[in-house]
């Protein structure tokens, strides 16, 4: 090893491919404007390893710099920014995850998520029976607190839960330690830049194709679907956290569970709950007829594995409340919890992750913009 | 019967059948090359030379017809049709609502291009973007499309166009008999001769040193422009205009691929330092204006060099002060051995740099402006932007000729009428490269191309349509 190569890590197979693209990319700049990618590009020269992680995370896979692109193949240059990010955007998962060794679940992804999924079902179901004796037995009010406690639930899942994001923050903050240097960090006023990469983050601005008529999906025609059926997951997502969270406020204020529908924590879990189906039902079937040169193939049953487990999570939560009443909520609710479970465990090691990783890209995005037009006034 | 037939599948073809089919016209659409290669020329474009008389969406201050026609006849020398050259101007302030609904979108000019801000309207995306909503658009209004189909000849009559043939052909494999394709009106717009080899080594000849020029040239476009259509037609007898010669070509990396190099292949940094030819010595005022409004010449320069080979030397001091080229350079920590890695003669290389180096005249450098720092005393002068190229380390970027798009083309009027013996056809119109010879007889300015195949794909389509329903063309 040569002594410079102590200092400036060497790039690997996949992040040299995005450095040779970006040489590119660099020299042609003609798609400025569809999103943060490039002008975050034209600000370099060079594109050192910490550049390249981050540029990774920053491009959100809309797809439309590779039908604009001149240079893609068949030409000889063979540029696929969106590939090429897509490979080293896997690579931060797997180097960043917490503890390291887990890492490799990403490897095989789907294969991660459907045996959490099938670990975590078997774990409810045997629990269910252990208790209760079997699956079908008719509770009075739906009252599932008589098959697991509340304290067992929170104590199961809060344990889960707080390490699981634990993980994922351990890792995230380890990305940026690595993208944002010390000195870069120090010049800067954080919060407007926070702001608006978290407004960024929350509309999925970078899905609007720059114009506002969206991403490419199939081919090169612009489509706002897959932006409306992200906020439906996402914000699906967030109001049956929302549901959970006012729930277990009811609880310790003494109002315990089961809730009413016309109550405000099943309101929001039936209304985000619907959000989660559909949300996830679109993107997948939206991920089907995706167009096969988009990001990397390898990486779709990854992407699968979280779209269906999520979609699970909310059709075994609506009907665990469709017949929570009937001698079926046993096992619905053990249907429920395992699938839960599944996605508690796996958070810092699938598909999830993605939105810290990419929220932390757009921050440093930001940071830049501000930066340049200090240095311009 | 078609209606209207459009040969041709780059920005003037589509704007053509797009105006047809607008027209009421039925349209059958013939691309030479398949779908992932079509859009000709235009799919490495970037944008629109556009007259504006007041700030508009992406365009600041403004850019008056006046202003717009005197850049033109300063690049062209003269050598362009006033009439036709105003026709395109005046266009070119209309039509950007048009390509908005038909799916363009602009963009702010890119960072490294804010010198056309004011002239220069960008696609969001670039060319490519640009056709694949055309096609799109085309396709939503029900323009038939064929790729693949290239045509070989015309059956002309009295000046009327009659029918397309197509020649057999096999394409992946699966064999096509030969076909005739009639239709009312016909709209030549396949592109100029750029990658006909043959051809360009016809019309550039042999040099005083017994080298063909044309042999070292690359080409910046595609490699479906040969000329085949543009050829036929002149041996048909239609009116010609333009010397062979003459087209859009600048001075690119050594390196690029043959074809479709695109923009990036080009090199930037000319106007920072000194270009040396094959034996070492300089051969032209390298900051004799902006780059942008020279980097047209400098192709034509290195061609008449011997290999047509240049070589753009800079030093560190002009790094980052130029779009990064896609190639890294050659780079030395002395010019002796830069000499050596370009495998340029050292005695003339370092004699020249240095008499180069003693005739800066020390000055204020600012390459945002028609600076004071020129040289002295040597020939040929640098006039601006000189600074002694002395500070380690030393890139050197091999230069080549790259043809964008060659100007010989068919003489044609305000209509866009194909003419015979001077006369207009009643039913063939021509647009884009195959024309553009009508508006630059010489020279280059930016975004240019695309006005005049925009304005004259708009009127040739307009009038196609119009010749069916046998209306006068306006």
């Amino acid at each position: 090893m040569s002594a410079e190569s102590n200092l400036i890590p060497l790039l690997n197979t996949a992040e040299e491919d995005v450095n040779r693209q970006m040489q590119i990319c660099n020299a042609c700049r003609y798609c400025e404007g569809f999103c943060a990618v490039f002008p975050a590009m034209t600000q370099r020269l060079e594109f050192n390893k910490a550049d390249i992680h981050y540029l990774a995370n920053l491009c959100h896979n809309c797809g439309a710099c590779l039908h604009a692109c001149q240079y893609a193949a068949p030409h000889e240059f063979d540029v696929n920014i969106p590939r090429a990010m897509a490979k080293v955007r896997l690579q931060t998962y797997i180097d960043f995850a917490w503890p390291k060794k887990l890492g490799a679940l990403y490897q095989r992804n789907g294969v991660t998520l459907a045996l959490s999924s099938g670990l975590a079902l078997c774990l409810f179901l045997i629990l269910t029976l252990l208790i209760q004796g079997n699956l079908f037995t008719k509770i009075e009010e739906g009252n599932f607190y008589h098959i697991f406690s509340h304290n067992t639930l929170v104590a199961l899942f809060g344990s889960v839960f707080v390490f699981s994001i634990l993980a994922l923050l351990v890792g995230v903050v380890h990305f940026w330690r690595k993208v944002a240097p010390k000195e870069e960090k120090r010049q800067q006023e954080p919060l407007p830049a926070m702001l608006q990469a978290g407004k960024a983050a929350l509309t999925l601005k970078y899905l609007d194709g720059g114009h506002g008529q969206g991403c490419n999906n199939e081919d090169d025609a612009y489509t706002l679907s897959r932006r409306r059926f992200h906020h439906l997951t996402f914000y699906g997502f967030m109001l049956c956290f929302a549901a959970t969270s006012v729930a277990t406020l009811y609880h310790y204020i003494g109002w315990e569970a089961p809730y009413p529908v016309f109550s405000l924590p099943a309101m929001l879990g039936i209304i985000g709950g619907l959000g989660l189906l559909v949300g996830p039902a679109g993107l997948l079937y939206l991920n089907y007829k995706r167009h096969p040169d988009h990001g990397d193939q390898a990486q779709r049953p990854m992407d699968r594995a979280f779209i269906v487990l999520l979609f699970m999570i909310s059709l075994t939560g609506l009907l665990l409340l469709c017949v929570r009443e009937t001698t079926l909520m046993p096992l619905m609710l053990a249907l429920h919890l395992g699938f839960v479970m599944a996605f508690f465990l796996t958070m810092p090691y699938s598909k999830f992750a993605h939105g810290f990783y990419r929220s932390a890209a757009l921050f440093k995005s930001y940071l830049e913009r501000f930066k340049e037009k200090k240095a311009k006034q | 019967m078609i209606d209207v037939l459009v040969i041709g599948g780059g920005n003037a073809a589509l704007c053509a059948a797009l105006m047809a089919r607008e027209a009421g016209a039925s349209v059958l659409l013939l691309e030479a090359s398949p779908r992932e290669w079509r859009g000709g020329n235009s799919q490495h474009t970037r944008n629109l030379r556009c007259m504006h008389d007041a700030p508009q969406d992406v365009l600041v201050d403004a850019y008056p017809e006046e202003e717009f026609w005197q850049d033109l006849l300063k690049v062209t020398d003269g050598k362009t049709n006033e009439e036709l050259a105003r026709l395109v101007i005046r266009e070119s302030s209309t039509c950007r609502d048009w390509m908005r609904q038909h799916g363009v979108h602009f963009q702010p000019p890119l960072s490294g291009a804010l010198h056309v801000a004011r002239t220069n309207a960008f696609f969001m995306g670039g060319g490519k973007a640009l056709v694949n909503a055309y096609y799109r658009s085309a396709e939503r209004l029900g323009v038939q499309i064929r790729y693949e189909t290239p045509v070989e000849d015309l059956e002309i009559q009295d000046g009327r166009f009659v029918a397309a043939l197509i020649p057999e052909r096999q394409v992946n494999g699966v064999h096509f008999a030969a076909e005739r394709i009639e239709a009312k009106s016909c709209v030549l717009a396949a592109g100029g001769f750029e990658s006909n080899r043959d051809w360009l080594r016809e019309a550039w000849g042999q040099n005083e040193r017994g080298e063909y020029p044309s042999d070292n040239f690359l080409i910046r476009g595609t490699r479906f422009n040969t000329g085949t259509l543009l050829k036929r037609m002149l041996s048909l007898g239609a009116d010609r205009i333009g010397d062979p010669t003459q087209a859009h070509m600048v001075a690119i990396d050594a390196r690029a691929p043959l074809y479709d190099g695109g923009i990036c292949t080009r090199i930037d940094c000319v106007s920072l330092g000194v270009v040396v030819n094959k034996e070492g010595e300089r051969f032209y005022d390298e900051g004799e204006d902006f780059w942008p409004k020279r980097y047209a010449i400098w192709g034509r320069l290195v061609a008449q060099q011997p290999e047509q080979i240049g070589f753009s030397i800079i030093d560190s001091k002009a790094v980052g002060h130029f779009m990064p080229p896609v190639f890294p350079g050659s780079k030395a920590d002395s010019l002796e051995q830069l000499a050596d890695q370009l495998e340029l003669p050292r005695e003339t290389f370092l004699r020249t740099l240095q008499r180069y180096n003693k005739a800066c005249r020390s000055g204020s450098f600012d390459h945002t402006k028609l600076d004071d720092c020129a040289t002295e005393g040597i020939s040929p002068a640098k006039t601006h932007w000189a600074r002694p190229i002395d500070t380690p380390p030393f890139y050197g970027y091999a230069l080549r000729p790259g043809v964008t798009f060659t100007y010989l083309g068919l003489k044609t009027d305000a209509t866009a009428a194909v003419r015979f013996a001077n006369q207009p056809s009643k039913n063939l119109f021509v647009a884009g490269e195959m024309m553009a010879g009508n508006v630059l007889g010489k020279g280059y300015t930016a975004g240019v191309g695309m006005s005049i195949g925009t304005a004259f794909g708009r009127i040739a389509g307009r009038n196609a349509a119009l010749s069916c329903l046998d209306r006068q063309p306006v």
